[in-house]
């Protein structure tokens, strides 16, 4: 256990997640979050590093891309992100195409490709 | 406690006409070249993210009866292509295909549309770990084999031999660092994938 001590990053997921130790099933790595609103000074410093990406961007970030900013391991992130989506931090930029069916999301892929060819 | 409020983020920000996401994983041995098939492909300069796992040693003795245990980081890149009149942000992951990995397969590859193995032709077995978790996992795939100059050619039914692959896998080539070669191989995938649905949804008994 020696190398892991030495390491100050080596913190354990819960400790950074203040507790929370699940992902929602929602929230993979190209989930794409957007902010939504709500007071961040309550958020522990983790969370808040995850909001800060946010400020002043309508743009979004999915999962992956919050973990290679902010250089935290995916797993963590995903909990971070279950537990901001939660509280209402953090939302998906719309719920409209959750009905599709999976077939039309690799129709429209296949079409995107084929179109960069 | 590591703090950088001031410093940009090196990401490029999802565009606020993406409603929707997907993700296709590139998986395969150490140096096959998933990393440039991804920089090749992606619209975005690719990102690198790591995860540390621990894991008992495997194949060695304690005589403590405690099982040694390592920490490993296992680095994954990534990037993005926008699709759909910009709606649609499809993700490519490059994931490491050892054996050991699978439980961060089991995160990490969950909900993909598929797979896309690269493969190099001086080093196959080096592919048999990833098919493995693929076929354990369920994840359909397709194989290309990266066109590294000096690696050998074989003809296709040895290669299917070579990686034991099932006669409907689709199996490609590609050069890896040619975008338009590599979009082929993705393509190639995603065809399998569209016909892999609909035999499956064929198959489900009602």
């Amino acid at each position: 256990m020696t190398g892991p001590r030495r390491d100050p990053d080596m913190v354990r997921p819960y400790v950074r997640t203040g507790g929370k130790i699940r992902a929602r099933d929602d929230v993979r790595l190209e989930s794409v979050l957007i902010a939504a609103s709500g007071p961040t000074d309550s958020l522990g410093p983790d969370p808040r590093r995850v909001m800060r990406l946010f400020t002043g961007t309508v743009g979004g970030l999915a999962v992956a891309d919050i973990a290679a900013a902010l250089e935290l391991p995916p797993s963590t992130v995903r909990i971070l992100v279950s537990s901001l989506m939660d509280s209402g931090h953090l939302t998906s930029p719309v719920a409209a195409s959750d009905h599709q069916p999976e077939s039309d999301l690799l129709q429209e892929v296949l079409r995107g490709l084929r179109s960069l060819v | 406690m590591d703090c950088a409020p001031w410093s940009d983020p090196p990401v490029t920000y999802v565009p606020a006409t993406v409603t929707r996401s997907a993700k296709i994983v590139v998986a395969g041995g150490f140096g096959v070249g998933k990393t440039t098939l991804i920089g090749s492909v992606s619209e975005v300069k690719p990102l690198r993210m790591e995860e540390p796992i621990t894991q008992a040693s495997a194949g060695v003795d304690d005589l403590r009866g405690t099982p040694h245990k390592t920490t490993t980081t296992v680095a994954m890149d990534f990037g993005r292509i926008h699709m759909a009149g910009g709606s649609l942000a499809l993700y490519l992951f490059g994931l490491p295909g050892q054996a050991r990995f699978q439980p961060l397969w089991e995160d990490l590859a969950e909900g993909a549309l598929g797979c896309l193995v690269l493969a190099d032709t001086r080093d196959l077995d080096a592919s048999h770990d990833a098919l493995g978790l693929l076929d354990s996992g369920g994840i359909p795939y397709a194989v290309a084999i990266n066109t590294f100059p000096d690696a050998p050619g074989y003809p296709e039914a040895e290669l299917r031999e070579a990686l034991a692959l099932d006669p409907y896998t689709p199996l490609t080539t590609c050069d890896a660092r040619d975008r338009t070669s590599s979009l082929h191989a993705l393509i190639t995938l995603t065809e399998y994938l569209t016909e892999h649905r609909s035999a499956a949804v064929l198959e489900t008994p009602r």
